[in-house]
């Protein structure tokens, strides 16, 4: 076994989560990099859909915008965005949603829409874009991001998406019938929901992760799961096809930067 | 029936200070050299709608012609955020900026309503989620039958909406491929289309039957305008100029900086520009 980086540890973990009768609604950065490596791995099946339209695409590289050429030119279809919305997410097609974001809380909740207060912020972020949607109409949601103590805090200043809102059957109580996050894999650990209080709770730690270094990164009080496992390192195929894709990706996109 | 003119006139003819106005496109196909013909006519007081305003959004909004935008995702596509409408929204800069803030759904269906003539769009949405407490015009409704609440939000009918296209034949039919994103939907639900192409071809000939989205008598007024799409792309024409996009993240940082950029890129030029830029654009690929 080769070293590994730890946002290659991130990567691969979240892409062990995905199987391969999976239809996956694909968040650009992070996600992205994950189900693409699930695709090239165990998942070669795997329906991956960008909101751009393009159902089922299979890229060579990884897309720097959710609207690349080339994730229509490798779809099996491409719709219309309306109907990418109404028919396939809300209609209740996609089995999980992927996604990433600014700030997070222990529920899942998440934004990227601002810092500080909505009408006067601190810092104006992107938006939701689809996420709210995502958040309820997948059938369950994974999240992928690094741990930080900016985007891990105790409060999140805006609720882009709602994941367990307060914990226990808070989506339940607002009429929302899927299962809302499930997994939450970050550069040092694998965390799930507890069952009933719906807290994320760390359940495996990535080779050589203490507890200490997750709750150095993390706005709240951290809670482990009974037993804790180690979660299994990168295989070399799965380093080996990973690298290649991120190598595939910096010559593409680099041959195009050189050509203004 | 389309009037087939120049860039100049259409824009001239179609938009107007004041105006409600729609240029979509889904990270492909935006239509660049038409934006830059508004901001070039001086038009201003502007309510823009778009899911995904970009840099052309940007550059409208840092030149002080926009007083309101509706939108779903405001970003530089795989760069990050859009630094002259933050600085708007946090600093008032060049003016301050009102915003009405929706999520994709809701915008993809609220344009679907417009073309549809309905008054607003019903869907499935928002459900917990905090821009239904600070937009008043999320709203919802009970389903009559089953008695699911469901979010309402009012459908989108541009003044005008401006779009760019692969091909249009000689009688003014505008055919799209790729990623289609939003644009039929916005064109049908606006009192005005004004569409900019990559080329004007006799006739459709072999295409594939499903391409034509719009006929001619649905769009008010078509140019030609080769490479009117840089630096975002033209499928089967020229790929997206990604180094433009991370160039606007820097240019976009510095006021000064983005003024004089806009008066040698924008102000002082023309739509055959774009045409060049194109031009220099397989060249160097080549």
């Amino acid at each position: 076994m080769s070293s590994f980086s730890a946002t290659e540890m991130m990567t691969i973990a979240a892409a062990r989560a995905l199987k391969n009768d999976d239809v996956v609604f694909v968040g650009i950065g992070a996600p992205s990099a994950a189900c693409n490596l699930a695709r090239l791995t165990h998942a070669p099946d795997i329906t991956l859909i960008y909101e751009s339209g393009t159902i089922g695409t299979k890229p060579d590289v990884l897309p720097l915008s959710i609207g690349d050429g080339e994730l229509c030119e490798t779809a099996v279809t491409t719709v219309s965005v309306p109907e990418m919305f109404r028919y396939w997410l809300q209609g209740g097609r996609i089995s999980v949603g992927f996604l990433g974001g600014a700030q997070i809380d222990r529920f899942g909740n998440i934004n990227t829409t601002v810092i500080g207060d909505y009408h006067t912020p601190k810092i104006r972020l992107p938006g939701g874009g689809g996420a709210p949607e995502i958040a309820s109409s997948c059938q369950k949601v994974f999240i992928t991001m690094k741990q930080s103590l900016r985007g891990f805090v105790d409060k999140i200043d805006f609720y882009t998406s709602f994941g367990h809102g307060e914990g226990g059957d808070h989506r339940k109580r607002l009429g929302i019938t899927t299962q809302g996050p499930m997994l939450l894999v970050t550069d040092l650990a694998v965390w799930e929901p507890d069952p009933i209080s719906k807290e994320f709770t760390v359940t495996s730690l990535h080779p050589g992760v203490t507890r200490d270094a997750v709750q150095a990164t993390v706005g709240w009080t951290v809670a482990f799961a009974d037993s804790v496992t180690e979660t299994p390192p990168p295989t070399t195929e799965e380093l080996d096809v990973l690298r290649a894709l991120h190598a595939r990706t910096d010559a593409a996109h680099g041959k195009k930067e050189k050509a203004a | 029936m389309a009037a087939i003119t120049t860039l100049k006139d259409a824009i001239r003819d179609n938009v107007n200070s004041g105006d409600t106005v729609a240029f979509e496109g889904f990270t492909h196909l935006i239509p660049f050299a038409a934006a830059h013909e508004v901001i070039r006519q001086g038009i201003t007081d502007l309510t823009l709608i778009r899911m995904t305003p970009d840099v052309i959004y940007d550059q409208l909004i840092g030149m002080g012609r926009v007083k309101k935008v509706v939108f779903s995702y405001a970003g530089n596509p795989g760069v990050g955020l859009l630094r002259r409408m933050r600085d708007a929204v946090e600093n008032q800069w060049p003016r301050a900026l009102e915003m009405e803030e929706h999520s994709h759904s809701a915008m993809a269906q609220a344009y679907e309503a417009g073309a549809s003539g309905l008054p607003c769009a019903v869907f499935r949405g928002y459900l917990g989620a905090d821009l239904k407490r600070v937009n008043p015009n999320i709203k919802s409704v009970t389903c009559p039958f089953t008695g699911e609440v469901l979010a309402a939000v009012p459908s989108l009918r541009p003044d005008v909406t401006v779009i760019h296209a692969q091909k249009a034949n000689r009688k003014g039919d505008v055919l799209i491929e790729g990623i289609i994103g939003v644009q039929k939907e916005a064109a049908l639900a606006a009192r005005r289309v004004v569409v900019t192409v990559e080329e004007i071809v006799d006739d459709f000939g072999d295409l594939h039957p499903n391409l034509c989205i719009l006929p001619n008598w649905t769009v008010t007024a078509l140019a030609q305008v080769p490479g009117g799409a840089t630096p975002s792309y033209a499928h089967g024409y020229y790929d997206r100029d990604n180094s433009a996009y991370l160039e606007w993240d820097k240019v976009s940082a510095d006021r000064d900086l983005f003024t004089t950029w806009m008066q040698e890129n924008v102000l002082d030029a023309t739509p055959d520009t774009f045409a060049d830029r194109i031009a220099r654009l397989k060249e160097t690929a080549a």
